[in-house]
């Protein structure tokens, strides 16, 4: 294989129904600074069934290129189907660096194409770099339950690949003046071939407004004593119209659902306020919460490690800091006969 | 119907120690298990199999301990283990991972023709989830993953309608027979074992194999020789440096945090509805 050959960073756009993954913008952002680095174009990889208008938006994030396959059976994701189109467009335009989210969707093309292409793809990646003597993507991942993080290298294959943790990366501000070129390639695709078929998606809206759209957090930890005290959270959150999550330890309690558990094996979020409540603040926990806007950190060992991450420490027992809070908040709200609401 | 499931001896994560001086896992501190989601996927092939009929394989890439898993998924209810172990297949990554155990199912596949295979979501010490869908290419069977349902297996058309779990909610899917599922927790409950199954996992011997058991390998595609990714360096994650710490009494403390959320007109602004 002639490396050399190999130019270019791409990002897989994930599309539903016509919109834009997050993720997928936050890698145009992270894939701009690789590009940049290696002095290359970074293009983004747009398949769909009726895509073409997102195209511009993909160059308004940070795009130079976007590559096209528009085709009726592209229209839900398949692996047989999406895999084909990335597979081809990537062996005749041979990128160096190719990156996915890591949802399912994106997890599941990558493994398919990294088997076809027979290269090297790296897992939930969280930090991304450039080597740039040797020119080499560094892709780094929490490893060994996330106390330690590894760098993967993919020497000898292209494109060097990786899988990215959705809200690690951050999106570009959108730039309408910027203009992109658009290259558009056909597929040979036929229903009838495909062994697979996507009969009914069904969303579920609840889920996601609990913790991943939250615009506040409260989120306890095992400080919290029991499940009684635990509810004290609930009254924070309805005096400021707030989400309830936890940490590993409260869900293995049986104080929470799985689904609302935050962290390396949970949801990772990024809210405007969160509130850490007698929880340690484990590498595996901040990894699924640090990059939230304000951190404010409740906490009776003044040398709890959720310190290091927070924007405001208060050293103090959760049960008389909580009431204290709650009765502040529901004052200003009587006072002024208003809702607090969040930008 | 012949379902074959492939099976990860790894560290029980939960239970592990760090090293807190070279950060790394202190394997020998945790117990050798079955991957939990393996677990899942070993239970729901015998759910399938007592559904509809048929036989439950299981198979493994591993060191020889790693017979200990294939008795724990015969205690499950499998009809047959195969371990393949080899110095050939150490140090390999996903990909090469995927294309040993794709020769292991060929091999299978000589024995009694496969019709499903079923993969845990991922191993909990490596959490690719890549493996799985690496083989189904390599068998050019389609892929199905993140499976939380299988809803029904339509034999006489070959096929299986699954539930497949998205990042918000989850859609159906029908696909054709033979295919490959990797299974989500939620897809069933481990059953305790029934005593039956405790003494035929006592005395089962797995089929071992090694690389000169299997036929057409590729040996530059096994093991480490067979793998693109390495390991370039591992580090502990940036400190991040803390913020501002809050003095004074509880009561104090409360003050100057609410003055400070207030000031921070651009997040968090109170809307006087009335
Ligand atoms: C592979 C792996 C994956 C993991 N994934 C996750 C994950 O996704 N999410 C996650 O959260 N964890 C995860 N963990 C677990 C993580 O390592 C920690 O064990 C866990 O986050 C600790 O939970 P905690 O902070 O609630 O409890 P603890 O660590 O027990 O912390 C309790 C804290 O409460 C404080 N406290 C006690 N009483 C009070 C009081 N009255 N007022 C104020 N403070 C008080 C204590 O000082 C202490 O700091 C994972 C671990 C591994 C190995």
């Amino acid at each position: 294989m002639n490396l050399s050959e190999y130019q270019g960073v791409w990002v897989f756009i994930e599309q539903n129904e016509g919109e834009i993954e997050g993720v997928s913008l936050e890698l145009l952002g992270a894939g701009r600074t690789l590009a940049d680095k290696l002095e290359v174009p970074l293009a983004g990889v747009l398949l769909g069934d009726g895509v073409r208008s997102l195209a511009n938006q993909v160059v308004y994030y940070g795009a130079d290129e976007v590559y096209i396959i528009d085709h009726p059976v592209l229209k839900d994701y398949r692996t047989e189907s999406y895999m084909k189109g990335v597979i081809e467009l990537a062996e005749k335009y041979k990128p160096e660096i190719f990156l996915y989210g890591a949802t399912p969707n994106g997890k599941d093309l990558a493994s398919a194409v990294a088997t076809d292409l027979s290269t090297g793809l790296t897992a939930d990646t969280t930090m991304l770099d450039i080597d740039l003597e040797n020119r080499l993507f560094e892709a780094s991942r929490p490893a060994f339950g996330g106390n330690i993080m590894a760098t993967i290298l993919c020497k000898k294959h292209r494109p060097q690949m990786a899988t990215v943790r959705p809200k690690v990366m951050k999106a570009l501000e959108v730039d309408h003046t910027r203009i992109g070129k658009i290259i558009e390639e056909t597929i040979s695709l036929k229903e009838e071939d495909m062994r697979t078929k996507v009969i009914q998606i069904v969303k579920d809206v609840s889920k996601k407004a609990n913790l991943a759209d939250a615009h506040v957090i409260i989120c306890g930890g095992k400080g919290m004593g029991d499940l009684q005290n635990f509810q004290l959270l609930y009254s924070l959150a309805d005096s400021i119209g707030a989400s309830v999550g936890g940490t590993r330890d409260v869900v293995e309690a049986g104080w929470l659902p799985h689904h609302l558990q935050i962290g390396q094996t949970g949801e990772t979020v990024t809210p405007k306020i969160y509130f850490a409540v007698g929880l340690s603040g484990a590498i595996q926990h901040t990894v699924g919460m640090k990059n939230s806007e304000i951190i404010i950190a409740i906490n009776k060992d003044p040398n709890a490690p959720i310190f290091d991450v927070a924007t405001y420490g208060i050293v103090g027992d959760a049960m008389e800091i909580l009431p204290k809070l709650i009765e502040q908040f529901n004052e200003l709200k009587n006072h002024t006969g208003g809702e607090l609401s969040y930008v | 119907m012949h379902i074959v499931v492939c099976v990860k001896q790894v560290p029980d994560t939960k239970i592990i120690k760090i090293n807190p001086k070279t950060n790394t896992l202190d394997r020998r501190s945790a117990p050798a298990i079955l991957n939990p989601y393996d677990a899942h996927a070993v239970q729901e092939a015998v759910r399938l199999k007592k559904l509809v009929g048929g036989t439950v394989s299981v198979v493994s890439m591993g060191p020889p301990q790693a017979t200990a898993i294939i008795k724990k998924s015969v205690e499950i209810g499998a009809d047959e283990g195969y371990l393949i172990s080899d110095r050939a297949f150490a140090g390999a990554d996903t990909l090469a991972t995927s294309y040993a155990l794709s020769k292991a199912l060929e091999r299978i596949a000589k024995i009694k023709p496969i019709d499903m295979v079923i993969c845990g979501k991922h191993a909990i010490d490596g959490d690719t989830g890549q493996v799985g869908p690496g083989i189904a290419r390599r068998l050019d069977i389609p892929p199905v993953t993140n499976v939380i349902e299988v809803t029904e297996v339509i034999e006489k058309d070959k096929k299986v309608v699954i539930k497949r779990k998205l990042t918000s909610g989850y859609e159906i899917i029908q696909a054709q027979l033979p295919c490959l599922l990797t299974v989500e927790k939620e897809i069933n409950e481990v059953e305790y074992s029934p005593l039956p199954n405790m003494i035929r996992a006592a005395k089962y011997e797995s089929i071992i194999w090694t690389v000169a058991d299997l036929e057409n390998v590729d040996k530059v595609q096994l093991g480490l020789k067979g793998s693109p990714t390495i390991v370039g360096k591992m580090f502990s994650p940036p400190k991040p440096e803390g913020g501002i710490r809050l003095e004074g009494t509880a009561n104090e403390q409360v003050n100057k945090l609410m003055d400070l959320l207030m000031e921070k007109k651009e997040l968090f602004t109170l809307q006087t509805t009335k």
